[in-house]
């Protein structure tokens, strides 16, 4: 770095960005997979070798072959179809259910850190109340009360992820309201609405970024979970969850298949955002390396 | 005392010592070629500023380096004993036992959940200096000889319930429990107020000289240095430039640094150019104008604060009488006049932040009045004072740099930020308006454009005062400006500071705990204790013949080089 | 004592905040609770008939009120489809979920705590990429999908472990109750045939549910003893002499297990929720299969007792850590 042309923030955190990336086989990995979900839940019905609701009893319940990779199920239907086409619903419901808690739960979070006094006092106290459920079994109670949806999924899984944003927003925020830069804000004429929104939100997102990226393979997760515990999602609807949970009749009796594809693509998605969480990490704060 | 030292052996003979640490970009080397020796009965003191190696080569020592770091090259002899080639099990035997060590922020420094007595008895009994049965009473009595009050019940005590200079005794107690041969202090004061301080030092000094013990004493303050030790090393970025006796050190320094270093330290009798390297050009001479109208007028101001806040059932359950609430300033009275700076000095909780804060408008008064070329500010709540026209005349400069500039502004942004709120000035103009600031305040303009983690300490600390005067304050209320440079960059913004103040002709309320600082930039000095003001006058006055007795106690605690 | 006090009291905000929240689930929300009741083909007059018998027609304040009343004599209400009142078909499931639950923390404790310590204290080693393998896997697993994989393997492919039927195979009988856990009733009467038989049914399940549990466990040991080997007051043992076993023990261990109790309660969040689909994989006849029966039948009245029975579980379970924690942390003993 020359002492007469600094490079813009911008360029040097791109080739953070960069060195992360390539310098992190791992990460690059987990970029790769995170374009291969966006891929199949783009064009999944156009990838698809097969219609995804077709069954054909005469060729039910085949281990892989040639023309189905990962076989067939009890109705004869392709799995990789299935599969492959779930992928959108999958991700939708997860990115639904994130960018809601993302968008309630952080701007809860700020204005609790920021202005304190009885916002904090009630963000806080709605957060501990859903913090004393076991989160899973609340989602559970929310879905049954709701109405057994998939718009209910997105809506208890932003609820049980509601504290966990609120919260870290509001401790990135509330170290930052005294830090010397926001008091010199005030001084030179800024009000607090505008304090809020050009010196703590810029400064709290690349946070709050990451912590969407880690989140996300916890709300595909408990969102699969609900479906397969038969919530939400209905059959013959190509779900990952409703699919294993399909399949599980069948691992008794020694059709792995049938579970284990559905199971793996939900496997992998996770495994996929909890790499790049843990990439985007490294970007955003290089010092704090897992 | 030093014609009898040099006749004996050395007891740490360190060579030729270089310390490299691992990086991404490849080792790099933290300590080159250093040597310096101490012998039995000394105290040398290794001076340097950030970043000159000088804790890294009391960790090479101790050979408590982290991961990362290793000694490259070098010998270091204890009794003869190379060090470096110690097996770790007989390294440790020697830690505690003949070398201790004492640390920065001490409280960190012991086991936050385990009783101070027993992190002593520790060490007793690790070094076979006593028994389970004896450890307790050995404790005790360490406890005694540092001057802990009721060291029976302190025993059980946890460090979170002591204060700082109670936790740096405990630390000392630690060490010296084992009656090692060699102390290591690493910067052993700093972070304790000045009257700690100097009980905390004359307890190592009066503890290792019944002992017989030799010190090594690591510091960034040549006062400190000059004060206690019979040697002084200096170090720069990795280097020993200098070794001679404290008193031939500050007599007739040699090598240009030492005398930079030594030139920088606020000391008696200097002035403020006295502390730029020489031939550098001095400030504007002060046109000594007699101090204008009065610009802000303090009268009886208090701010108190509600104890502890518990709320809920807890609190209802316990249901003691409510405490009354503390009152951090206590009616307070005091006046600043056009073109003159007035220095608020005094330790830790004293009160003074807080009324910079108040007359800062960043926080409300409890009672009292504040009056600011005849306006009332106290009536003017501190969220409306944002849209005050008074606003742009009173601004401030923080005590840390890095702190007070947005990570995400480039330093032309920070500066510009008043004039965008306040001002009138947009585009070609503000953009010259930035670069005239920058000018004003030495920033180089091609700096303008970078963000605060590419610039070095004292380039941030320009920054914040460039974007303080944007408007031409008339007040300016600096909060420890520069308590967290080096003292080679404090004299330069001390002397900008000073500069800027007779050029454009504003007053100063200058807030610090270090007397011999505001006495370079003040005209007058305020020093408070416990919220009230114990004494104030012209500096000349207080500093010379103080009146009150705590005045005399931190200025005698003050350490300074002759 | 105080302090017990204190923490008992500070306990009871999440009490009400729990017990105002299954309200608000089970009255104000949308979805009819009496249409649900009266079932899809009833006329308007039934439901209107059902809701007077529930109460439903009353303010909202009468009827929080008598849903506490309620709750303060135990009642759930009923099940429709066992017939038997709520808390009773609760109790009865109960122990069966929670020795599952407890076995598999127990055991995930186990291994996590000294994994982590182990990978913080020799960083890069083997135990260091063990942890690291298992902390990414482990949270990535859906434990549901896990469960399958384990019966697919040591079931179907090994032959090793009983079919995933429950707590008992059918030629077993359940020992008398006292505890409701098997593992310890067995041992009770001194019946080790069906200690094994009970054992040899819960190897699979809670290796499904500590697998799940480890990674947080192990990421957090690892990373608060990390934090805690750096940190100034062990640099201060380490200048004192005092043996890498002191100083990683009594210095580094004690210090660090205070985040990794406080992860606990969340661990065990994650572990009720767990359960639930573990108990759904291995038919096991616990509280959390009872739920999901109702659910998939629409009987609300377990599901909402199953929601708060659970919560109150919980909470009770935070409160013994808060307590834990007192004990290990001077400094939380003070701020109680």
């Amino acid at each position: 770095m020359s002492a007469t042309q600094a490079p813009s923030a911008f360029t040097a955190s791109l080739r953070h960005a960069r060195h992360v990336v390539t310098g992190n086989a791992v990460t690059a990995g987990a970029f790769a997979l995170f374009f291969l979900l966006l891929l199949c839940a783009a064009f999944g019905p156009l990838i698809a070798p097969y219609d995804p609701l077709a069954s054909n009893t005469m060729i039910a319940l085949q281990p892989p072959s040639w023309a189905h990779p990962f076989g067939t199920d009890q109705l004869g239907r392709d799995i990789l179809s299935r599969v492959v086409v779930a992928t959108r619903l999958d991700m939708t419901v997860a990115i639904a259910s994130v960018a809601l808690v993302f968008a309630l739960g952080g701007l809860a979070g700020v204005a609790a850190g920021f202005f304190g006094g009885w916002t904090d006092r009630v963000v806080g106290r709605i957060a501990d109340t859903i913090m004393a459920f076991p989160l899973f079994v609340l989602a559970m109670g929310i879905v049954a009360a709701l109405g057994n949806t998939v718009t209910n999924i997105v809506i208890a899984t932003a609820i049980v992820n509601f504290p966990l944003y609120a919260r870290l927003a509001r401790a990135e925020a509330s170290i930052r309201r005294e830090a010397g830069f926001v008091l010199a804000a005030r001084l030179t004429g800024n009000s607090e609405l505008r304090i809020l929104l050009t010196q703590i939100l810029p400064n709290i997102l690349p946070i709050m970024a990451v912590q969407v990226s880690l989140t996300m393979g916890y709300a595909i997760l408990n969102a699969a979970g609900l479906s397969f515990i038969g919530l939400g999602v209905r059959p013959p609807t190509p779900e990952w969850g409703i699919m294993v949970a399909e399949g599980a009749s069948f691992i008794v009796s020694g059709e792995w298949w049938v579970a284990l594809f559905p199971g793996l693509a939900l496997m992998l998605a996770v495994f996929c955002f909890n790499l790049l969480g843990d990439g985007l990490r490294d970007i955003v704060d290089p010092q704090r390396r897992s | 005392m030093s014609s009898t030292i040099t006749e004996n052996p050395p007891l740490l003979e360190v060579r030729d010592l270089t310390v490299e640490f691992a990086t991404r970009a490849g080792p790099v080397q933290a300590v080159r070629q250093v040597s310096l020796s101490i012998r039995k009965g000394e105290t040398v003191g290794i001076v340097g500023e950030s970043g000159s190696g000088k804790s890294v080569t009391s960790y090479a020592v101790m050979r408590i380096l982290d991961r990362a770091g290793k000694i490259a090259t070098g010998s270091i002899g204890f009794f003869g004993i190379d060090l470096p080639g110690l097996p770790e099990r007989e390294m440790r035997d020697l830690r505690g036992r003949e070398i201790s060590m004492i640390f920065q922020n001490p409280r960190a420094a012991l086991n936050p959940i385990r009783a101070v007595g027993r992190q002593i008895e520790d060490v007793l009994i690790r070094h076979a200096q006593a028994t389970r049965a004896t450890a307790r009473a050995r404790a005790i009595e360490m406890l005694t000889q540092v001057r802990i009050a009721r060291p029976e019940e302190r025993y059980h005590a946890y460090p979170f319930e002591l204060s700082g200079g109670m936790c740096q005794r405990i630390v000392i107690a630690l060490a010296l429990a084992c009656r090692p041969q060699l102390l290591i202090a690493d910067e052993p004061t700093t972070g304790l107020d000045v009257t700690t301080q100097k009980t905390v030092m004359e307890l190592v000094t009066e503890l290792t000289r019944a002992r017989g013990m030799s010190t090594l004493l690591i510091t960034h303050d040549l006062g400190l240095a000059a004060a206690y030790c019979d040697r002084v090393v200096v170090m720069e970025r990795g280097r020993v430039v200098e070794d001679a006796l404290a008193k031939d050190i500050f007599r007739a320094p040699q090598h240009p640094y030492t005398r930079r270093l030594l030139r920088a330290t606020p000391r008696p009798g200097a002035r403020l150019p006295d502390l730029l390297p020489e031939g550098e050009a001095p400030p504007l001479d002060a046109p000594q104008s007699a101090p204008g109208l009065v610009l802000l007028d303090v009268i009886g101001l208090v701010k108190e604060f509600p104890r502890a806040a518990e709320g809920g059932i807890g609190a209802w359950l316990r249901r003691g009488p409510a405490l009354p609430p503390a009152r951090a300033v206590d009616g307070i009275s005091f006046q600043i006049r056009r073109g003159e700076s007035v220095g608020l000095v005094g330790e830790s909780g004293c009160g003074k932040s807080t009324t910079s804060m108040m007359v800062m408008r960043l926080i409300d008064r409890t009672s009292g009045s504040i009056q600011f070329d005849g306006q009332e500010l106290g009536e003017i709540a501190p969220r409306a004072f944002t849209r005050s026209p008074l606003r742009r005349r009173i601004q401030m400069v923080f005590q840390d740099p890095t702190d007070s500039l947005n990570p995400r502004y480039t330093a032309e942004r920070a500066i510009a930020d008043p004039i965008l709120r306040m001002g009138d000035l947009r585009g070609a103009g503000l953009e010259a308006r930035c670069r005239e600031l920058a000018r004003l305040v030495g920033l180089p303009e091609a700096l303008l454009g970078r963000f605060p983690h590419q610039l070095s300490g004292g380039q941030k600390a320009r920054v914040g005062i460039a974007r303080a005067i944007a408007l031409n304050p008339e007040l300016v209320v600096l909060d420890e400006p520069t308590a967290a440079l080096d003292v080679s960059v404090q004299a330069v913004v001390l002397n900008l500071l000073q500069e800027l103040k007779v050029r454009l002709g504003m007053s100063y309320l200058f807030v610090s705990h270090d007397l011999h600082v505001v006495k370079l930039l003040c005209d007058r000095v305020i020093v408070m204790r416990q919220g009230r003001i114990v004494e104030q006058g012209p500096t000349e006055q207080v500093l010379n013949h103080p009146t009150a007795d705590y005045t005399r106690e931190l200025l005698a605690a003050a350490p300074s080089p002759p | 004592m105080r302090t017990v006090a204190l923490r008992l009291a500070g306990a009871i905000p999440a009490l009400i905040g729990v017990i105002l929240a299954t309200f608000v689930l089970t009255r104000v929300l949308p979805g009819d609770t009496a249409s649900y009741f009266a079932g899809p083909t009833a006329s308007a007059e039934s439901i209107a008939q059902i809701r007077a018998e529930l109460g439903l027609d009353r303010p909202l304040p009468e009827q929080f009120l008598r849903y506490i009343t309620a709750l303060t004599h135990g009642d759930l209400g009923m099940s429709l489809t066992t017939g038997q009142p709520v808390l009773n078909d609760l109790a009865a499931r109960l122990p069966a979920s929670a020795e599952l639950t407890l076995s598999a923390l127990l055991l995930a404790m186990l291994i996590a705590i000294p994994l982590g310590i182990l990978a913080a204290v020799k960083q890069g080693s083997m135990a260091d990429h063990a942890c690291r393998i298992l902390v990414t896997g482990g949270v990535s697993l859906p434990v549901f999908f896990t469960g399958l994989l384990l019966v697919y393997v040591f079931y179907f492919l090994l032959g090793w472990s009983p079919a995933p039927l429950g707590r008992l195979d059918a030629f077993a009988s359940a020992p008398p109750t006292v505890t409701g856990f098997f593992l310890v009733d067995t041992l009770l009467i001194g019946d080790t045939e069906t200690f094994r038989a009970a054992l040899a049914q819960m190897v699979l399940p809670v290796c499904t549910l500590s697998l799940f549990a480890l990674a947080p466990i192990a990421r957090i040991a690892r990373a608060s003893m990390l934090a805690v080997l750096g940190s100034d007051f062990v640099r201060t043992a380490r200048a004192s002499g005092l043996s890498p076993r002191a100083v990683i023990l009594t210095y580094g261990f004690r210090n660090a297990m205070l985040p990794v109790l406080t992860t606990l309660g969340m661990v065990f969040s994650f572990l009720l929720g767990a359960n639930v689909l573990v108990e759904k994989v291995f038919a096991w006849p616990g509280v959390g299969s009872y739920a999901v029966e109702a659910l998939i039948a629409s009987d609300f009245a377990p599901v909402q007792g199953f929601v708060l029975a659970m919560a109150i579980l919980y909470v009770l379970l935070n409160l013994a850590i808060d307590l834990l924690y007192g004990l290990v942390d001077p400094r939380a003993r003070m701020t109680a």
